[in-house]
This record gives structure tokens, C-alpha cells and sequence, in this order.
């Protein structure tokens, strides 16, 4: 999507395009050129391929037709970089902005700033949240429009460059952090050691504690001038800093009853030792009960607020802004030596996507501030970590595949191997340093391999696949309608139960379910010897069934999974009967795509051609009973913090009083433990060995979770 | 019977001599020709070998300690010096006297071996904490500084502050680093917060700057210079005052924040360089004495130790910032012996401990 850009990339060796991805295409742009510091903003109308599936059956063998179309959507890239690159940087940015027919066009909102920003830029800075340019302020955050200043300290990133640019030769800021990694801190720092000789054992000091920050240094006759390294003495004035900020924070932190704390701003930037020290004060100093957390792209707190006050003053409140996983930078690995990728601490980028609708939280949910979805953190469990990484590089070569089978023309194959190196070695990087990208869980790997095909611009590798899955599973509905309708209410309830998990085999994105896909003729029938017998895994099937002799739901939504046989021959089946005891149906499918996953303009093709077969789905979705909504979201996880607010409405609007959430992503790597106010049932099928042997199971166990609705225990204060 | 008590910090070893008034009792006791050299040599000086100097004017005569009537003498080095005053107390036949001197500090433990191998001379080690709280002239000499206000450096005046309903209080002791304790009784107390950012810090920091080489000489630099040379106000970022935040435009925003610029830095003085490390080693002191005094509910903070000796800056800034942050709700005291107190402490302790002794026996 550069191609046409080599003439200035060739003046430069500096990684520009990777940088300032999409310029051409700006429509607003702002630029905030400071001592240090530039800070470049802008909207870019991003071209991007959509799929849409159309209710027009050309020919008899087809249930719908799947169109490519080209779409253009809005991106807000945040770059930072040191003011050393900054002419270079200019010549690009100039040729690229001069091609951008928008921007041309809209001849508006350059936003330069810098130098006396204060009195250009009307944003106020402060209200945008903490920005740690020179000083430091502690903010208190009480909610998303409660905050208030609790003080500030003045010994903070612009102290550490001051000092450190009279102390040492270093030109920069990088060139500071650069030395301080290299010096040894305890030829400037007197340390409890030196005055003692050991240990100041009776109030626990260990030797190895700084008792005072550049001590040493200081001299005491005229005679034996000292001399001391750069580097010692950056690395000590590092240390100190860090250390004072540390301590300060968790006194505020003590002073206002508050126990987690997150730094942001120019002076932390990712520093792994800076981090380092910040948190060992921290724990230090507050006996381990506060939690510092550091944001990965501080210092655009500021940046952003202001932006999208400026660019989108409109209709702001409408969209959501999603994180772009593919474009954005990581930190720094925490070992500088394994940490080839200069990049990152060159050029720290970040892109936010418009997502087309607004997203709120989801109103079933027990405690929407407790509410986490992801079911292991993978920073802290190495094990799984590791696991997870391994997988997803293995299966990267079919996901490619995929990909390069679902679209034509010239470029598919360098796109579809750009793929592939781009999330390699972002999986790499992962392993390099696991909180590169902040919370690394099973979900964010899986989106960030969606984002990378979505930025090669394969939007939805999976369509015809699903197309064809479609098919085929809906010309078997009719049998399996007919045999269903012959059984007891005894069996029906049962064969209900294990045809939801039967159709969630079916699942294009675990590996070993695909290998069996691929090379053996596999049905619904197989798929049900394939489960596990009862008792399952997880198996609350008898408190389901004893709650289903009792009076109907008033409403379910059930998030679905997968399209083929999971979404026609296992949920419509159990949709029905619901639908017959009496319960309305809001049917959820994604957005946007991810893997084979049903999306919502397929489901509403899906609904009428199975309205055709089953009248009781015909008679429900004509008279509203049977509703499908989308999502918002486009993962195979689900987040039920950020869902599209007209579903959250409907869901009040109908009382929702039961939430299914089907398949491996939504109710095992997220949501596994998510509590709700209302009933909710969790059914999957765990299709990746590994995965099943650490649950205690193997592979095709079940899980089968079903769960009254739970309370808020009132925590002891 | 103490005639020293010794307090080896970091940076500077204090030291506190006892003179008896009444030199007969010393013969009577036989206490030989070698104490009243020592004797003669301390109070017959003002300077001891390059380093060593009497506070002659911190000397307090007619005290009455451990029964008997004496004059206090104030005396420091460098703790770097330590090597010449061993050898100076060899050369005064120190040994001979196989006596104990009471000392605290962590020297007393860094030390301990040298002085028993080379002069034969027994520490009688106290904890430093212990010492720092111990001594009784407390109420005798507090006073705090009335109408600080950091625009008007000069307008303040030191007044006496009645120490006699001590508890509870802070004490902030600023030697190399810093130590705060909260003390609530006699026997009650507990060190609740310490910073590496102290005295060492900013003579360290001083000497490194600008090449000075003694605290004093430190000191006299700061008194000269301008820290809005150095540091990046509020004003120079917001153009005035910050109202939405109540941050007066004179407020330091960033300490140091103007020498990441070239110019700038040719346009400081080593005064300026020297008064903006003062400030901001102080304010930082400032504001955790602040937050420690306001968590432990503890309204009386007092500031000892070293680095506020001949350091009448700090005080005033000290004073001012607590009383302006904390809308007057906390005081700043200071002692007129701040560098002291450890040394003096240490006395006290063993006295006690020996009339305890008595007591037994």
C-alpha cells in the first residue's frame, strides 16, 4: 500500500513508512514539535476491503453471494520520536501530506504546537489526564469524569535530564537512559554498607540500600578530586528519581486510601529500569499492598484527548476508538540484549481504529468494574505462555494458507507472506518480553493475528469456507429437525444439550480439529462420538435440566460461535426449543470478522434460509420473538466490557434473564468465570489437547456450566 | 564515667566532650596525665589537624550530667577523616586510658575493630535511632521560624517554641539521608519513613556541579544564587498562574527543568546551580515530612541533623512549605544543636545505663 512511496524512503534510512503508516490518506493532522520531543497526530481514511454476504440467490446452489467491496474507514495515529530525526521526518511528512487529496481538499486543523505550546493549543493539558513532560502530578481518578489533582512533585523527568545534561555528556534523553543502563550506580550512591559496613539490621535495612543518592560524591577536603563515569552517575541520578517518585506516590497513595497506581508520561517511557524502580519503591514503601501499572503509550494521554476533541468534535461520543494490535508499537524487552528491534524506543507509535458503533458494557453482567474476561493472564503464567506462542507460530502457515486461498490477484501472495512475518515476529517480540503490548492473554493473541490479516488487507479469509459450511449444514437441518421432533421431552432436552457441543467441534481456528477436518469425511454424526460422555468435564446439565421443568425464561441471548454445523445444526436446534417453551431469542454474532466465525450479516441470511425449514423459526423471527443483533465486537473472544449499546438496550428492553455464551473463545479463554445477575450457561468443547490435559481432561472434553444468578458478597472494609 | 559521646554518620563524625568544672576530682581520681592532655588539646582548640572543627558557639557550660557539673564541648570531622583522628588519638596516648567511649552512628559499627585494635579503645555502641531521641535539652532550645514566606526570604524570625508537651512529634533527621521518626512517648517510638535524598545528596550533587568542596562552601554558593535559572517555573510552561490546579505561577514545576537546553546552561552560575539543588533537595524533604506528618496524624515536626547547619534557607523554606501545604496545620521546629542530637543522646544513654548499674549493685 506504499508502493509508491520508495522515492522518499530511498533519501532516508530511518523506517518512515512503517511509521507514519497511511499519511498519504491524512485528514487531520497535528504536530507538536517539543525540546525533546515531536509528537505527530493524525486521522487517516483507511482503505480497507469488506466482505458482504448478499440475500440474492443467483443460482439455486447458492444461499447467499459474498462480495468484496472496497471500504474506507478512519484511523488516529499517534507517533512520538526524538527531535534528532525530526528533519527527516519533515521531508517525509510533507510529501506524503501534499498527496493526500482530503487533505488537500480540506486545507484545516494542521495543529502546530510547541515551544510555547501552552499559548497556541487551547486543550488543556491537564484535563486530558496526567502528562509527566517536566514534572510530575499525582491524579486522583475516581471515574471516567471525577478526577482531581492531589499534588506533584518537581523532581521529575525534566530534573533527570537537566541534572543529567550538566553532569554527563549525553545529548539526549535516550542517550541519559542509554548511559544509566551501562553505569553502576554504587561509585556516586552511599549505601547503608558503606556507613555501617554491613547491614542496619534493627530497622531492617539490608547493605545494598542507597542511604543517600550521591553521597559519595561528596567531598569533604580540597585535596583527591574525584572522578566519576557517566555512566555511574546517570545510572545513580536514575535511581534516584525513580526511587522519589516511587516513594512519593505510594505516600499520596497512603494519604488518599487508594491502591493502584499508574504512571504515565515522558519521563517513563517504557524504561524497563526505570519500571524496575519505580516498582521495587513502591512495594518497598508500601509494604507490597499497592500495584504500580505503567501505560504503554504514555505520554499520549494528553495527545489523544486533545486530537479527538479537535478532529471529531462532532459526533465524538458516537464511535468507540479500538486499539490496532498490528500498528503499534511495543515496549522495549526488559533485556536490552535480546532486544534487536531498535524501533521501539526510536519511534513509539500507536493507531486507534473507528469502530462503527458505540460500545457499552453488557447489563448482565454481576459487577462491570470487577469484570475482567480474559481466564489466564499470560504474563504471569509462563506455561501457558509459552504454550500459546508456540501454538499460534505453528498454525501461522495454514492461517496463511487461508488467507492466500480466499482472495486473487497479483499481490495476494506478498500480502499473504507479509501476514505471516508480521505476526511472527510479533509473537517473537512476545516472547522477548510478554508485557510488551501490555496484557498478553489468549484473546489478544488471537486479535492480533486478526489485525495483522486485516491490515494485509484480508479482511475475511474465512468467507467462502463459511459459505460452503453453511450450506452443506443446512441441508442437513431438515433430518435432524425431523429426528429431534420424534424423541421424549426427556431426550429432546438431551439431544439439544449435546448438539450445541457438537456443532462446536467445528472450529476452523483449533489446529487439530482441522487436521482432522481436512483429512477424513467428517459430519455431525462423527462430531457427537467424538465428545466426551457424560459425566463431562464441567457438567451442571442436571441443575439445566431440573431449571428447565420449571417456568420459561422470559428471554436468552446467546452469544454464538462458529458458522457451519455449530451455528445451524447445533444452536437453531436449541434456539427452537427455546422458542417453543416460550422464551424469546436475541441471536449475537460478531461484527466484524474472525476466523469462521459467524458474522452478523451472514446470521441474518442464515435466519430466513432456515426460517424456510423450520416453521418455528419463521413464525418467531416474523413476529419478533426470534431477534439477531450484532455485536460490535470482531473476536473470537468475547469482551463484554465494550458491546454494541443497542444490544445492551434490547437486552433491558426484553429482561433478559438467561445469557448463553458458546464455544472455546467466549466461554473458556474469556468469560470461563464472568459472573452475572442473571442465569447464564457456558458451553464448549475444549479442541486443543494441551489445553483439555491442564483442565484435567482430554481432548473433546466438555464444559457445561450452568450458574443461577449470582450476588454481590459485600466485601469486608 | 563518659567524658565523649561520638556519632559516626556517613558523611560527618560528631562529637561531644564533657570538661568537668571541677579538674580536682579528675586527679583524685588518678586519672592520669593523659586526659588532661587530651583535655588541654581539645579545649585549648578550635581546629584539630586540617579538618576538625569546635562549634564554639553551640558550647554549653554548667550542665550537670551523671551528678556532675561540666562543660558540653561540640566538635566534627569528616567521617572520611576518620584515619587521622585514630592516629591523633594514638599520638595523645589514648590507649593508655583503657577507657570506652559511647558511641552510634553506623561508624560505630563500621569502625568498631579499628579503634579496638589500634588504640585499644572499646565502643560502647547505642542504636542511633535510640540516641536521637534521648536527649533532654529538647524543650531548651526548639524554636521555629514565624512568618516564613518563601517570597520574602528575610522577613522571618527565629522564635522559641515550647517543647514541654513534646509527644507526639516528628523528628526529621537530615544527615547524609534522610530518617523520620514518629515518636509518641519516652520509650515509644518508630522510625516510619526514610529518603536517600539528604544532606550527602545535595553535597554530593553541589560538588559535582560546581566543584565546590565543602558544605559551607556549598551553602554561601546557594545563598548567592537564583534557582529560576534552573528550574522550569509554572509560569514558564502556563504563562502565569495554573488557577484550574491552584498552582501559583512562582511554583517550581520542574527542578533542573531549563539545563536540558544549551544556552541555558551557559547562562547558570554555579550559585544558580548550587541554590536550585538546595531547593530542590529541600522541597522533596519538605514534601514527604509533609505526607509522613499528615498519615501518622502528627501535627509538630522537627527538623535535625547537619544539613541544616548554617543552612538558614532550608529552614525557612522547610517552615514555609509545611505551613503553606498544610494550611497551617503542621509546624515546622528546629534545635539550635540539630547536628547533635545522636552524639548527645548516646551520653545519655550510657549514663543511664551506668546509674542503672549502680542502682543494682
Amino acid at each position: 500500500m506504499s508502493s509508491t512511496d520508495k522515492r522518499y524512503a530511498t533519501s532516508i534510512d530511518l523506517p518512515t513508512e512503517d511509521v507514519f503508516r497511511n499519511l498519504q490518506n491524512a485528514c487531520h493532522f497535528a504536530v507538536d514539535i517539543g525540546g525533546s520531543l515531536v509528537k505527530v497526530a493524525y486521522c487517516s481514511k483507511l482503505h480497507r476491503k469488506t466482505s458482504h454476504v448478499r440475500d440474492h440467490k443467483e443460482d439455486n446452489n447458492s444461499i447467499y453471494q459474498i462480495l468484496e467491496e472496497d471500504g474506507y474507514t478512519r484511523r488516529l495515529h499517534f507517533i512520538k520520536f526524538e527531535t534528532k530525526y525530526l528533519h527527516q521526518c519533515l521531508d517525509f511528512i510533507r510529501g506524503h501530506l501534499m498527496q493526500s487529496k482530503e487533505f488537500m481538499l480540506e486545507k484545516k486543523n494542521i495543529k502546530a504546537t510547541g515551544g510555547g505550546a501552552h499559548k497556541l493549543d487551547k486543550e488543556d493539558e491537564m484535563e486530558c489526564l496526567i502528562n509527566g513532560r517536566s514534572g510530575v502530578s499525582f491524579v486522583k481518578v475516581e471515574s471516567d469524569t471525577k478526577y482531581e489533582r492531589i499534588g506533584g512533585t518537581s523532581t521529575g523527568g525534566g530534573t533527570f535530564w537537566g541534572l543529567g545534561s550538566l553532569l554527563t555528556k549525553a545529548k539526549t534523553f535516550d542517550d541519559l537512559l542509554e548511559l544509566a543502563e551501562k553505569g553502576d550506580h554504587k561509585k556516586v550512591d552511599m549505601l547503608v554498607r558503606d556507613i555501617y559496613g554491613g547491614e542496619y539490621s534493627t530497622i531492617g535495612l539490608t547493605g545494598d540500600i542507597i542511604a543517600s543518592s550521591f553521597g559519595k560524591a561528596a567531598r569533604t577536603d580540597k585535596e583527591n578530586v574525584p572522578c566519576y563515569k557517566d555512566e555511574d552517575v546517570a545510572r545513580s541520578l536514575l535511581l534516584s528519581i525513580s526511587n522519589d517518585i516511587g516513594q512519593l506516590a505510594s505516600l499520596y497513595c497512603r494519604l488518599h486510601q487508594l491502591k493502584k497506581i499508574y504512571f504515565g508520561g515522558y519521563f517513563i517511557r517504557g524504561h524497563p529500569l526505570t519500571m524496575h524502580t519505580i516498582s521495587f519503591a513502591i512495594n518497598f514503601w508500601s509494604k507490597g499492598e499497592i500495584q504500580a501499572s505503567f501505560m504503554r503509550h504514555e505520554g499520549y494521554l494528553g495527545a489523544i484527548g486533545a486530537f479527538l476533541k479537535g478532529a471529531e468534535e462532532e459526533d465524538t461520543e458516537r464511535y468507540t476508538w479500538g486499539e490496532n494490535f498490528a500498528g503499534c508499537s511495543g515496549l522495549s524487552s526488559s533485556n536490552p540484549l535480546l532486544d534487536s528491534r531498535e524501533r521501539s524506543s526510536t519511534f513509539d507509535m500507536l493507531e486507534l481504529d473507528k469502530l462503527e458503533k458505540m460500545l457499552q458494557p453488557c447489563s448482565l453482567l454481576l459487577d462491570p468494574n470487577s469484570y475482567l474476561p480474559d481466564t489466564v493472564d499470560l504474563t504471569t503464567d509462563t506455561a501457558a505462555r509459552e504454550y500459546w506462542i508456540d501454538c499460534f507460530s505453528n498454525s501461522v502457515d495454514k492461517t496463511r494458507d487461508q488467507a492466500l486461498a480466499s482472495q486473487t490477484g497479483p499481490d495476494v501472495k506478498e500480502r499473504a507472506e507479509a501476514f505471516k512475518q508480521k505476526y511472527l515476529q510479533r509473537l517473537q517480540e512476545l516472547n522477548d518480553n510478554p508485557c510488551a503490548y501490555g496484557s498478553l492473554t489468549v484473546r489478544s493473541l488471537l486479535d492480533t493475528s486478526s489485525h495483522c490479516l486485516s491490515d494485509c488487507l484480508f479482511t475475511d479469509p474465512y468467507s467462502q469456507l463459511k459459505h460452503t459450511e453453511n450450506e452443506q449444514a443446512l441441508k442437513c437441518l431438515p433430518q435432524l429437525l425431523c429426528k429431534l421432533d420424534g424423541l421424549s421431552l426427556e431426550e429432546l432436552q438431551l439431544s439439544l444439550a449435546k448438539g450445541l457441543l457438537a456443532g462446536n467441534v467445528f472450529d476452523w481456528g483449533a489446529r487439530e480439529v482441522v487436521d482432522i477436518m481436512e483429512n477424513q469425511d467428517f459430519g455431525f454424526i462423527e462430531a457427537q462420538d467424538k465428545l466426551q460422555e457424560r459425566p463431562w468435564l464441567c457438567d451442571n446439565y442436571e441443575e439445566w435440566h431440573q431449571r428447565l421443568q420449571d417456568k420459561p425464561h422470559k428471554c436468552a441471548v446467546i452469544f454464538v460461535d462458529n458458522s457451519g454445523a455449530d451455528i445451524i445444526l447445533g444452536v437453531f436446534p436449541f434456539v427452537r426449543g427455546l422458542l417453543r417453551r416460550g422464551t424469546k431469542v436475541i441471536l449475537c454474532a460478531n461484527s466484524r470478522p474472525a476466523l469462521n466465525d459467524v458474522i452478523y450479516s451472514e446470521l441474518l441470511i442464515l435466519v430466513k434460509r432456515v426460517a424456510e425449514i423450520s416453521p418455528d423459526i419463521q413464525t418467531a423471527y416474523e413476529n419478533g420473538t426470534l431477534m439477531v443483533m450484532d455485536t460490535g465486537q470482531g473476536s473470537p473472544c468475547l469482551d463484554l466490557r465494550l458491546i454494541n449499546f443497542e444490544l445492551v438496550e434490547l437486552m433491558k428492553k426484553q429482561e433478559a434473564d438467561l445469557i448463553v455464551i458458546e464455544g472455546m473463545g467466549r466461554a473458556i479463554h474469556t468469560n470461563f468465570d464472568a459472573a452475572f445477575s442473571c442465569e447464564s450457561l457456558k458451553v464448549a468443547v475444549i479442541k486443543n489437547r494441551w489445553l483439555a490435559n491442564r483442565l484435567g481432561g482430554d481432548m473433546f472434553s466438555v464444559v457445561f456450566k450452568y450458574q443461577k444468578p449470582q450476588k454481590i458478597i459485600a466485601a469486608k472494609s | 564515667m563518659p567524658w565523649f559521646g561520638m556519632d559516626i554518620g556517613g558523611t560527618l563524625t560528631k562529637l561531644i566532650y564533657f570538661e568537668p568544672s571541677d579538674m580536682m576530682e579528675l586527679e583524685q581520681q588518678g586519672e592520669k596525665e593523659t586526659l588532661k592532655t587530651i583535655h588541654r588539646y581539645l579545649v585549648g582548640n578550635i581546629a584539630y589537624g586540617n579538618t576538625g572543627i569546635r562549634d564554639t558557639h553551640l558550647e554549653m557550660s554548667n550542665q550537670q550530667i551523671g551528678g556532675k557539673k561540666g562543660t558540653l564541648h561540640f566538635i566534627r570531622f569528616p567521617t572520611s577523616e576518620m584515619n587521622a583522628f585514630i592516629n591523633l588519638a594514638k599520638s595523645k596516648n589514648f590507649s593508655t586510658l583503657a577507657c570506652a567511649i559511647c558511641a552510634t552512628g553506623g561508624g560505630a559499627y563500621k569502625f568498631e575493630m579499628e579503634f579496638k585494635q589500634r588504640i585499644n579503645l572499646t565502643l560502647h555502641k547505642f542504636d542511633e535511632l535510640d540516641c536521637l531521641i534521648k536527649d533532654r535539652n529538647f524543650p531548651l532550645e526548639c524554636y521555629y521560624w514565624k512568618d516564613a514566606d518563601s517570597d520574602k526570604p528575610n522577613s522571618s524570625n527565629k522564635v522559641p517554641f515550647d517543647f514541654h508537651n513534646p509527644y507526639p512529634y516528628l523528628v526529621v533527621n537530615i544527615g547524609s539521608g534522610v530518617s523520620i521518626l514518629a515518636v509518641r512517648g519516652p520509650f515509644d517510638y518508630k522510625r516510619v519513613w526514610g529518603s536517600s535524598l539528604g544532606g550527602g545528596t545535595f553535597l554530593g550533587l553541589c560538588c559535582l556541579l560546581t566543584g565546590c568542596t565543602t558544605f559551607e562552601e556549598a551553602i554561601a554558593l546557594a545563598a548567592e544564587g537564583d534557582s529560576h535559572k534552573v528550574d522550569k517555573l509554572v509560569k514558564d510552561i502556563y504563562g502565569g498562574d495554573y488557577s484550574r490546579f491552584n498552582l501559583k505561577g512562582a511554583t517550581v514545576a520542574s527542578s533542573f527543568g531549563q539545563m536540558n537546553i544549551e544556552e541555558k546552561r551557559e547562562q547558570a552560575s554555579k550559585s544558580d546551580l548550587a541554590r536550585s539543588t538546595l531547593v530542590t533537595i529541600t522541597n522533596n524533604i519538605g514534601s514527604i515530612a509533609r505526607m509522613v506528618a499528615t498519615t501518622e496524624k502528627i501535627d509538630k515536626v522537627v527538623f535535625v541533623g547537619n544539613f541544616l547547619r548554617v543552612n538558614t534557607i532550608s529552614m525557612k523554606l522547610l517552615a514555609y512549605a509545611m505551613e503553606y501545604w498544610s494550611d497551617g496545620a503542621l509546624k515546622a521546629l528546629f534545635l539550635e544543636h540539630e547536628g547533635y542530637f545522636g552524639a548527645m543522646g548516646c551520653i545519655m544513654e550510657y549514663v543511664s545505663m551506668s546509674q542503672n548499674f549502680s542502682n543494682i549493685n
